[in-house]
């Protein structure tokens, strides 16, 4: 076929998109890590941040987009800790599945409650980034991707430099590890539990401002949560190195597809491939590509 | 140092595991606590080191002062604070960090790094071995270097009194020598206070000061380790040996037992 430059220019865009789903798959991984909660309302934590965002910016609040998005972090800061203080930590200790129930109960919720406050109109968000494409040669690439792919390498970095490096990150792995043992060496086991949910909040806002001016700010943002899944299951549900490599996959086939096998079949392949990936990686390594197997000492 | 005056724990809100335990550990001592399983021991331990609540424990009576301040309704990240670390039976390191990292999660309370570095080497001083393998996970280590790593660990926090659940469990004697060894040194050059529950009676009363006997949860016997060692109660059913102080043969076992003194 002679589609190679065809081919690239998906990778790149599938290459793109997938940093964009790591950076929403790292607050759910961020989450199950610390607090080994599983968490179904990340997608509607984007949704609901970029709601937030597009609303305060449109002509009805007025605010200027830089204040916008800090509103929008603030919101979401508050709102995480709020959540982990009131939801998650009463359940603590709880079957695991009473919180993956809480937390679709709150997905539910957070989206009716969005519509509810600030309408259910789709609104633009508008970054200050050129539409004309950048090109490369053949190869034509939307500014706002390259932006996206940009900040979500930059907070992934950002955060396993943290995880490894810094104290605070060994000590909210060690949480990680065990509770019980990590209070007995001094460690408020709650204040990281607080800690983990504020970078979900915060990689949900990036999240929903990047796919929110991408593609609309409404209810259907939180579709993106959906791919949380995929990406977290070929990755590892516990490992930051697997979030990256795992999103990149799951964007290049997302793409690939869309680009090579939606033609003969008429579309949508996009929407099912990941799935197809997850259910297979599940069959073969279902600690996924970079998790955690279970040190078993014989 | 640590006072325990007549402490009651319930699991549950109905099962009473302490029935009214009261030790005292003194400073620069190595106290020691022994008892069969079951006997309350661990619990004693958790219930000073506030580990009960997570596990629906409560002190439901009397009270623990360490240093002269009470901890008994205290949180445990805040009883280290106050200087009092527990070392957990079983070791339970944290399997996925290394044996560095473990360090550096124990010394979560040293606020200065400077500080935490120099507690750092002083424990790699008094383990070798944790320092040659410090970079590997800590769940692929021996029995032995994990529980070196667990008391490392408990030591990074700079504690006054440290709280050991059987750390002989599970390791080969002579890795159990050499462990009590380096708990000896550090009672002895760092002034470490140790409590330490056993069910190794003849091991913990060669290295202790003082102990304490416990059984069904409440202290039935208490004294000079010297003088437990000779107690012929405690040589019967603690050491294994007969009135003469030989070895008993368990040929003797079913024929006679002798009746526990302590027990109505």
């Amino acid at each position: 076929m002679g589609d190679l430059p065809f081919a690239i220019e998906l990778a790149g865009q599938g290459v793109a998109n997938g940093l964009m789903y790591s950076l929403v798959a790292l607050g759910f991984v961020l989450i199950y890590k610390a607090t080994d909660a599983i968490n179904f309302a990340q997608g509607e934590f984007v949704m609901i941040a970029g709601i937030v965002i597009a609303a305060l910016a449109s002509d009805a609040y007025g605010f200027p987009l830089w204040l916008a998005l800090f509103a929008g972090l603030v919101f979401m800061v508050l709102f995480n800790i709020g959540l982990e203080r009131v939801v998650l930590r009463p359940l603590i200790g709880r079957p695991i599945v009473s919180i993956i129930m809480a937390t679709i109960g709150l997905a539910a919720i957070l989206r009716g409650f969005g519509p509810m406050v600030f309408g259910s109109a789709p609104r633009g968000l508008e970054l200050p980034i050129p539409d004309s494409p950048v090109i490369f040669g053949p190869f034509f690439f939307s500014p706002i991707q390259l932006v996206g792919a940009g900040v979500s390498i930059l907070f992934l970095l950002g955060f396993g430099w943290f995880f490894l490096k810094t104290r605070k990150g060994v000590a909210m792995r060690a949480v990680a590890d065990s509770h019980q043992v990590s209070s007995a060496m001094g460690i408020n086991v709650e204040k990281y539990f607080a800690l983990a949910w504020v970078m979900a909040g915060v990689v949900a806002m990036l999240g929903g401002v990047l796919w929110g001016s991408m593609s609309g700010v409404d209810t259907q943002l939180a579709l993106v949560g959906l791919k949380v899944f995929p990406v977290v299951i070929l990755g590892g549900l516990d490992s930051i190195i697997g979030v990256i490599v795992g999103g990149i996959i799951i964007g290049l086939v997302e793409a690939l597809a869309s680009g090579f096998i939606d033609p003969y079949v008429g579309g949508g392949t996009k929407d099912f491939a990941p799935y197809v990936l997850m259910i297979i990686m599940l069959m073969i390594r279902p600690y996924g590509l970079f998790g955690r197997k279970l040190i078993e000492r014989i | 140092m640590l006072q325990i005056n007549n402490i009651e724990v319930m699991y549950n809100n109905v099962v009473l595991v302490l029935k009214g335990v009261s030790l005292d550990a003194k400073e620069g001592k190595i106290t020691t606590v022994l008892g069969a399983n079951g006997a309350g021991k661990t619990t004693t331990l958790k219930a000073i080191s506030g580990m009960l609540r997570p596990e629906r424990g409560e002190i439901t009576r009397g009270t623990i002062e360490f240093g002269g301040t009470r901890i008994d309704q205290m949180a445990g990240f805040e009883i280290v604070k106050n200087g009092l670390v527990q070392v957990f039976e079983g070791r339970r390191v944290f399997v996925n960090l290394t044996g560095d990292e473990n360090l550096i999660a124990g010394g979560h309370i040293e606020p200065s790094v400077a500080e935490m570095n120099a507690r750092k080497d002083l424990v790699y001083t008094y383990f070798p071995r944790l320092k040659e393998r410090r970079h590997i996970r800590s769940g692929y280590y021996s029995g032995g270097e994990q529980q070196m790593l667990a008391i490392g660990r408990a030591l990074m926090s700079n504690p006054k009194m440290v709280l050991l659940d059987e750390p002989s469990l599970g390791l080969a004697p002579m890795i159990v020598e050499e462990i009590f060894g380096i708990i000896r040194r550090l009672n002895q050059e760092q002034g470490v206070t140790i409590l330490l529950v056993e069910q190794n009676a003849s091991l913990a009363l060669e290295y202790a000061d003082y102990g304490y006997v416990m059984e069904n949860g409440s202290i039935v016997m208490e004294g000079e380790a010297e003088s437990l060692r000779t107690n012929s109660d405690v040589q019967e059913f603690y050491l294994g040996m007969s009135e003469g102080g030989e070895r008993k043969s368990y040929r003797d076992v079913k024929q006679y037992r002798r009746r526990k003194r302590w027990l109505s």
